[in-house]
């Protein structure tokens, strides 16, 4: 596995309409923090800094020869989120963090991985945030509830219009 | 001196809003007649105040003034002119001077020439576009004064942000602040109505030209950030339902509605209520959208809490405008009866059906864009994108173009579906052959596929209802209507096709090796180095060829800016009736091979000509509208004339 996977996401585009996806500045770089937790983001900031000198990963940029699992991947990455990125997914960024997560995504759908299961791993190392298609979970459930309530209220709207007036 | 002038010129702009506002005020009271008398004529200096506020800004960029803060953190001496002018507005601080400069002129406006309206109604509705400018004008002057000085004077300024010096972005946020203004005058009228209890088709009228001027803004700023996403990000996507690109979708949703709400009452005089409501609605989206973008919120959520004091203010005035506009709108709205009636099977029940599910998309977009921010705030960070905002928005999207489709052939107040059912047949025939005949020869996913099925169907359609009736001496709104259908229906097939069959390609190519990416051999001549004003770049010479055609070269670029350093990727693009070959040039791989990122995209400008057939037939109506009513003020003027004469 590459090194780079475990770049914490605090490390963002600085830029505010930024998807150009090139490495980004730390986000922490203008902020005034206390000299231990700046140590610390030094530590954590060192890894971004060799990683950019990396060659990118192997199937970062280089598609898989079956197209239809191509195109499984392609799919699958449009919903993964770069990490590193402002509101970009991987399959849109040049960020070597998006190259890394790509590698991965192509590597395991050839090694027979089912793109939910890779989803889920994902899910499982950075959180939901990582995945563009929210889960029904305690904490997004009126996502999914709100729309029907929704599809209802604008029925009995309609419904309602159509008894007064008829 | 520039700066303080310009200062000045903004103080002063913000005291004759005061007077505009107590001025209508008093003109509500009984005794308030003489002070109502300087409304109009405030509302016309406010906007002469602003204006030279803003000229001198762009002034300040003009000269690259670097004693001031605003310029020195945001302009380069090295810049092209007009991207020193766009500097002017490519960020808050001046962003909000053009939005505040706009909104006076707009006031200026209509206190010139409007005079259908009562004069109660008019001052009332004067007041709250002054009582909405004076939240701006206090923002402006009180946290974000867009004129101050810094010392000591650095040697150079920082410069623009690269992916911002493009033409179509600096003319992006022009475009779309001129459709949050109009619906925000949108808003005063609502108000001004709601105040005196004036709610009536006379209003409607008044009140419709800007909807319709707002909501093509509005269109053409969505498809012109949309464009150039497409073309400046470099990643070949269109729309991403981004936070940003929900901000400006969410007003467009209030105002598409809000426009067909208005034209029922103008013409019907029906659905009152519902059209002061989604007048409060479609400006209370356009500084939500402005918030969103402007508060720092969408970057971070805890970025936004530890500098909170611009977004706090913007909260603060879209809690006071919205608040205040939805208690009035409590108030008044059961002295407002709902109008006449109609049947669900008519013009406007169709219009209703249209206006709910509008109104209901615009609750996903809020909803999944706020959602976010909302579970942040507890610590708990989730993503919704385009897998949750296609499927649920889809719901409501696909039946409201089968209503779309029908809607237009119905009759005013009452149809009888005898009437309608050969039309409906045949429609509904082109929907099902299209969606079968895509089926079987691509086999497409669902959602593209019944894209381009009610495409197909919104396509015949829209132009259905000019059957059967003298195309010359049709009203000009009729065939603005039919060509607006018919944009929806254009748009609709290229996101479809677009979706659908999209050919993505990545390469590591050597120079002289050839590409194949769908019906296009992409063949790399050359990489060089190449320089700009503010940049540098290596530049890669293709030659493209469509099916074993003439070739044609492009050339995409990887570019570095010097100040503020970054890299973009130019991306070149050779355009056809048929679509579009997307190509960009990426990293130098192992071998002396390039990263090459090619895609072939069917149809793909069909979205933003479909974007442009919208906007062009709002135009059509919008000009319809205007020489109507100004046939009818000249043929008053004369009757009025000659009845003077007559009594003389």
């Amino acid at each position: 596995m590459s090194p780079s996977l475990v770049v914490p996401d605090l490390i963002r585009d600085r830029w505010p309409l930024g998807r150009s996806g090139r490495p980004a500045v730390p986000a922490f770089a203008g902020t005034t923090l206390l000299a231990g937790i700046a140590l610390l983001m030094a530590l954590l900031a060192a890894p971004v800094a060799a990683q950019d000198s990396l060659p990118p990963a192997p199937y970062a940029y280089q598609q898989l020869d079956d197209p239809k699992l191509e195109a499984q991947a392609q799919a699958l990455m449009q919903t993964l989120r770069c990490l590193k990125c402002q509101s970009q997914s991987i399959a849109d960024s040049d960020a070597p963090m998006a190259g890394d997560m790509r590698h991965q995504v192509r590597s395991r759908l050839m090694a027979g991985d089912r793109p939910e299961e890779i989803r889920d791993w994902l899910i499982d190392r950075y959180g939901d945030y990582v995945s563009y298609e929210p889960r029904v979970t305690s904490a997004t459930w009126p996502l999914f509830a709100l729309p029907l309530v929704l599809f209802v209220v604008a029925l009995l709207v309609v419904a309602r219009r159509l008894r007064k007036r008829a | 001196m520039i700066a303080e002038f310009g200062l000045a010129a903004l103080w002063l702009a913000a005291a004759l809003a005061v007077l505009q506002l107590v001025g209508a005020a008093l003109a509500q009271t009984a005794g308030g007649k003489v002070l109502a008398q300087v409304v109009r004529p405030a509302a016309v200096v406010q906007a002469l105040l602003c204006t030279i506020a803003f000229v001198m800004l762009l002034w300040l960029f003009v000269r690259t003034d670097l004693s001031v803060l605003l310029v020195a953190s945001n302009s380069h001496s090295a810049k092209p002119l007009i991207f020193k002018l766009a500097g002017a507005w490519g960020n808050h601080e001046g962003s909000m001077l053009l939005w505040i400069t706009v909104m006076a002129l707009a006031g200026a406006l209509i206190a010139l020439i409007e005079y259908r309206l009562p004069e109660k109604t008019m001052h009332a509705t004067l007041g709250a576009q002054a009582f909405v400018g004076l939240g701006f004008y206090a923002f402006l002057l009180f946290s974000s004064n867009p004129f101050e000085r810094i010392s000591p004077v650095p040697p150079e300024g920082m410069g623009l942000n690269p992916l911002l010096q493009d033409i179509g972005l600096a003319l992006h946020p022009p475009t779309l602040y001129a459709g949050y203004v109009g619906l925000s005058v949108a808003f005063s009228f609502a108000v001004g109505a709601l105040l005196t209890r004036q709610v009536t088709p006379e209003f409607a009228k008044v009140m419709r030209p800007w909807v319709l001027g707002a909501w093509i803004f509005l269109t053409l700023g969505i498809t012109a950030g949309s464009y150039w996403a497409y073309y400046e990000l470099g990643w070949g996507g269109w729309w991403f339902w981004d936070p940003v690109e929900n901000a400006s979708l969410m007003p467009w949703l209030a105002a598409t509605a809000l426009l067909h709400s208005a034209s029922v009452l103008a013409s019907r005089d029906a659905l009152r209520t519902w059209t002061i409501m989604l007048g409060v609605v479609a400006f209370s989206m356009s500084m939500l959208g402005t918030f969103l973008v402007r508060s720092g919120i969408l970057t971070s959520v805890h970025a936004f809490a530890v500098d909170p004091e611009r977004g706090s203010f913007i909260l603060a005035l879209l809690a006071l405008y919205i608040g205040g506009a939805l208690v009035l709108f409590a108030m008044r709205a059961n002295t407002i009866s709902e109008g006449k009636r109609f049947s669900l099977l008519s013009r406007e029940g169709a219009l209703v059906v249209n206006n709910v599910a509008l109104s209901a998309i615009l609750g996903i977009v809020l909803l999944g864009t706020l959602y976010p921010l909302l579970t942040e705030a507890f610590d708990v960070r989730v993503s919704v994108g385009p897998p949750y905002f296609n499927p649920v928005s889809a719901i409501f999207f696909l039946p409201m173009l089968v209503v779309l489709a029908v809607g237009p052939l119905l009759r005013w107040r009452h149809d009888r579906f005898a009437r309608v059912r050969l039309p409906v047949i045949i429609i509904a025939a082109v929907g099902i052959a299209v969606l079968l005949g895509v089926w079987l020869i691509a086999g497409i996913a669902l959602l593209p596929l019944l894209g381009m099925a009610l495409a197909a169907t919104v396509a015949v359609a829209s132009f259905l209802p000019l059957r059967g009736r003298a195309l010359r001496r049709l009203p000009i709104a009729v065939w603005g209507m039919a060509v607006a259908h018919f944009g929806v229906a254009v748009a609709l097939f290229g996101m479809a096709a677009d979706s659908a069959f999209t050919i993505e390609k990545l390469s590591a190519a050597r120079v002289g090796e050839t590409t194949v990416v769908g019906p296009w051999q992409v063949r790399l001549d050359r990489v060089e180095p190449v320089a700009g004003p503010n940049w540098t770049a290596l530049e890669a010479a293709m030659t493209a060829s469509y099916d074993g055609g003439e070739g044609q070269v492009i050339r995409p670029q990887s570019r570095s800016f010097w100040s503020p350093q970054q890299q973009t990727s130019e991306s070149a693009l050779l355009t056809r009736w048929n679509g579009q070959l997307y190509a960009v040039l990426g990293q130098a791989a192992e071998n002396g091979r390039w990263q090459l990122h090619l895609w072939w995209k069917p149809f793909v400008t069909w979205i933003w000509f479909g974007g442009l057939l919208i906007a062009l037939g709002g135009l059509l109506s919008l000009i319809g509208r205007v020489s109507v009513d100004v046939r009818r003020r000249s043929a008053t003027t004369r009757i009025e004339a000659r009845h003077a004469e007559a009594t003389r």
